[in-house]
């Protein structure tokens, strides 16, 4: 059994975590389904939104150029990470520069990706997740199930309990709100007394040098205004030319991952402070990082590219409703997680996320920017089969098929010996254990066959048609 | 097209061949209601679907080539699957991206494919005339036939003109079933949790019969629905369609 699936039965075992899971995908897929049908233009929205995010992708350099050159004229400072080290310890050294005790971080999944949790844990910084469920994720010591909804698998009642254990002077933690208010109590002297902030960036605006984040909480204006120092990790591939394609996007994003028309907060920061301005961060920097995405240019996922991150793929995946998020292993879980993970972690440890997919197409179907998922998550099986990744049982099965499949009457013949002693197995029409069909009938009856093949049948019957 | 009818290559697919022929035979009554000239190739086997979706490319190019020169010279090839007919219709030229000659020929191959139910549907605006059904039946949507080829409104459609059949709608009847081909024996313990729900979701329906357009899935979700002790029994559209409603349901002796 693979690492993977060891994760994935105790994900099926976990009961609880089907709970967490439905409570929150039922109702994302309820409301973004809302959100759509009041929307008559989605489909054109999607076809320029894919459009936009393919033109900066062919034009990468030209717009990060552009970026950085109008970025700086605000004052930011600018700087390339080629990977998720590189990025870490440039965020490290800028905090160290400022002499920073306590960071407030929030949610980033770039952040997550290149490990900055860590490196800061690392560097003796204190680190305060200040996203709710990124709060929550910290407290009890784990990563993010869902790239939207970081604690997706745990359900309130957990995190009530998780606040009591935790929190300073929690009070009641019945309902939701109590929860929020007793998080807020005890975030909000964290953010007033942190000496850099950090944030993402949904989108970095190349004709302004700006950045853009959105948010529901308001917890990344908190983290990113009263700080003296500012900084904002970000992968390349989150470039838009301007404004105008950015308010496409945004509407795309917002009502894909939550069914919101706008998140509460949608803020665009541009450089740091200027004299006159009541409040801002005195230093702000961006650090702009490939870490596998020029990669993934180069070995022909330039598609994935146009991922906004917003999550719909996972909430409308079959298999993800059932496993959740931790149990694929990665920091990017779900259909996108899945074409990711194998370029930037490599397909040999990770061959089963692309193969524990049924390839049915709902993700690519509801993905705003028209990812094709399903033609990608292939691609990743077809290397995976070139490679020899194969394991050696299904290979086996599948170039002994194959070979009969070239061979029609050779298939015919080897079928119909094989539909004659399938009945030996059956009780009442039905097989409920018969050799080499464990991966079926462990939770399915398989129907006993109807006799021949048709083309046998078929043959007798026009034969005696004939007569 | 009525004086001059098409030449139809029925291309039953691997599953029909082997598990239900009966399918098969549905097929063929359909395609000549409406005085299609029908062949049966014998040359037939599988789509090549297991290597494709198993990143055997090769493979399936080689299957390709044997079923698009089996195939040439019909009019029309008709799939009673809709995802084996996609795999014939969407994939094949894809798979020869960069051998023209074969492109081409996987592009004429693809055009002259069918679906079978919305062949029925949209090519002749076909109606079931004096089949009876007097049963419950709800609709599962196999996605390649749904999202591939938009078989959606045909086969309901369809089913509405059968007497006496009365067709009950099935909550996530756009959701995979949790089938997916080698997914479903590869990965056991998740296939087996997505078909419980769809299996929930059917019985919740209260219908008699669960009818689709796609063997294997029909197979994942009354094999399922048997395990679980469901008196739901299942068929494929067209054999309803072709009157067949009152024989054997998949899993039933004969």
């Amino acid at each position: 059994m693979s690492a993977f699936q060891g994760r994935v039965s105790s994900a099926l075992a976990d009961a609880t975590l089907k709970i967490a899971i439905d409570r929150t995908t039922n109702t994302a897929r309820t409301k973004r389904a809302a959100a759509i049908g009041a929307w008559p233009e989605f489909a054109e929205a999607r076809e320029l939104g894919r459009d936009i995010k393919d033109h900066v992708i062919a034009n990468l350099e030209y717009y990060l150029t552009q970026f950085e050159a109008n970025a700086i004229k605000t004052g930011a400072k600018v700087h390339w990470a080629r990977t998720g080290q590189e990025a870490c310890e440039i965020v490290v050294g800028i905090c160290k520069a400022a002499n920073a005790k306590s960071v407030t971080r929030s949610k980033s999944m770039l952040g997550e990706e290149i490990g900055l949790p860590h490196a800061l844990e690392a560097a003796g910084i204190e680190r305060v997740e200040t996203d709710l469920a990124e709060h929550i994720i910290q407290l009890a010591g784990e990563k993010p199930s869902h790239i939207i909804w970081p604690a997706l698998h745990k359900t309130r009642e957990q995190v009530g309990e998780l606040f009591r254990a935790n929190h300073t002077d929690p009070g009641a933690l019945a309902s939701v709100e109590q929860m929020v208010n007793s998080a807020r109590r005890n975030l909000r002297e964290k953010f007033m007394a942190a000496d850099v902030g950090i944030s993402g960036a949904n989108f970095l605006i190349a004709d302004t040098g700006g950045i853009c984040t959105v948010t529901n909480e308001g917890n990344a204006e908190l983290t990113t205004t009263p700080p003296r120092v500012h900084i904002v990790t970000v992968g390349i591939e989150k470039l838009v030319p301007s404004m105008t394609e950015a308010m496409t996007m945004l509407r795309l994003l917002v009502r894909s991952a939550t069914g919101a028309e706008l998140t509460q907060y949608t803020t665009f920061h541009t450089g740091p402070k200027r004299p006159g301005d009541l409040d801002g961060p005195e230093e702000f920097h961006i650090v702009l990082v490939d870490a596998g995405r020029t990669k993934m240019l180069a070995e022909g996922l330039a598609e994935m590219l146009r991922c906004l991150r917003c999550g719909a793929c996972m909430n409308h995946c079959v298999v993800f409703r059932q496993i959740g998020g931790h149990a694929y292993g990665s920091t990017y879980p779900g259909p996108m997680g899945s074409v990711i993970t194998p370029s930037q972690d490599g397909i040999e440890q990770f061959q089963d996320l692309p193969r524990a997919c049924t390839l049915n197409g709902q993700c690519g179907e509801v993905c705003p920017v028209a990812i094709p998922l399903p033609k990608l998550i292939r691609g990743w099986r077809t290397k995976a089969w070139v490679q020899g990744y194969e394991p050696a049982i299904s290979k086996t099965a599948l170039l002994l098929w194959r070979f009969l499949a070239l061979r029609p009457g050779l298939y015919q013949f080897a079928s119909n010996i094989a539909l004659r002693f399938m009945p030996i197995f059956a009780r009442s029409g039905w097989i409920a254990k018969m050799p080499l069909a464990g991966g079926w009938t462990t939770y399915r009856d398989l129907p006993s066959p109807q006799g021949g093949t048709f083309l046998s049948q078929y043959k007798a019957k026009h034969r005696k048609a004939a007569k | 097209m009525k004086n001059n009818p098409p030449r139809v290559a029925l291309f039953v697919t691997c599953l029909v061949d082997a598990m239900r022929p009966q399918v098969g035979f549905a097929a063929l009554a359909l395609l000549e209601q409406v005085n299609c000239t029908v062949d049966v190739p014998m040359g037939q086997t599988c789509c090549g679907q297991p290597a494709l979706n198993s990143g055997d490319q090769d493979g399936t190019r080689q299957i390709a080539r044997q079923n698009i020169e089996l195939l040439a010279g019909y009019d029309h090839v008709v799939v009673p699957s809709g995802s084996c007919a996609a795999t014939i219709i969407k994939d094949y030229p894809d798979l020869f991206e960069s051998d023209p000659a074969w492109h081409a020929k996987a592009v004429n191959l693809a055009g002259r494919t069918h679906e079978l139910l919305s062949y029925m549907n949209d090519v002749w605006g076909w109606r079931p005339k004096g089949v009876d059904c007097a049963e419950t039946a709800t609709y599962h949507d196999s996605c390649s036939g749904l999202r591939s080829l938009n078989v959606q409104a045909q086969p309901r459609q369809m089913l509405a003109a059968v007497t006496g059949l009365e067709m009950r709608p099935l909550e996530g009847a756009n959701v995979c079933c949790g089938f997916g081909g080698t997914f479903c024996v590869k990965y056991p313990d998740i296939s087996n949790a997505i078909v419980g729900e769809k299996a929930a979701a059917i019985n919740a329906t209260g219908a008699d019969l669960l009818l689709g357009g796609d063997l294997g899935c029909l197979m994942n979700m009354a094999g399922k629905l048997h395990r679980d002790g469901s008196k739901v029994r299942a068929f494929h559209a067209a054999e309803i369609l072709a009157g067949m409603g009152n024989g054997p349901a998949i899993g039933e002796p004969a």
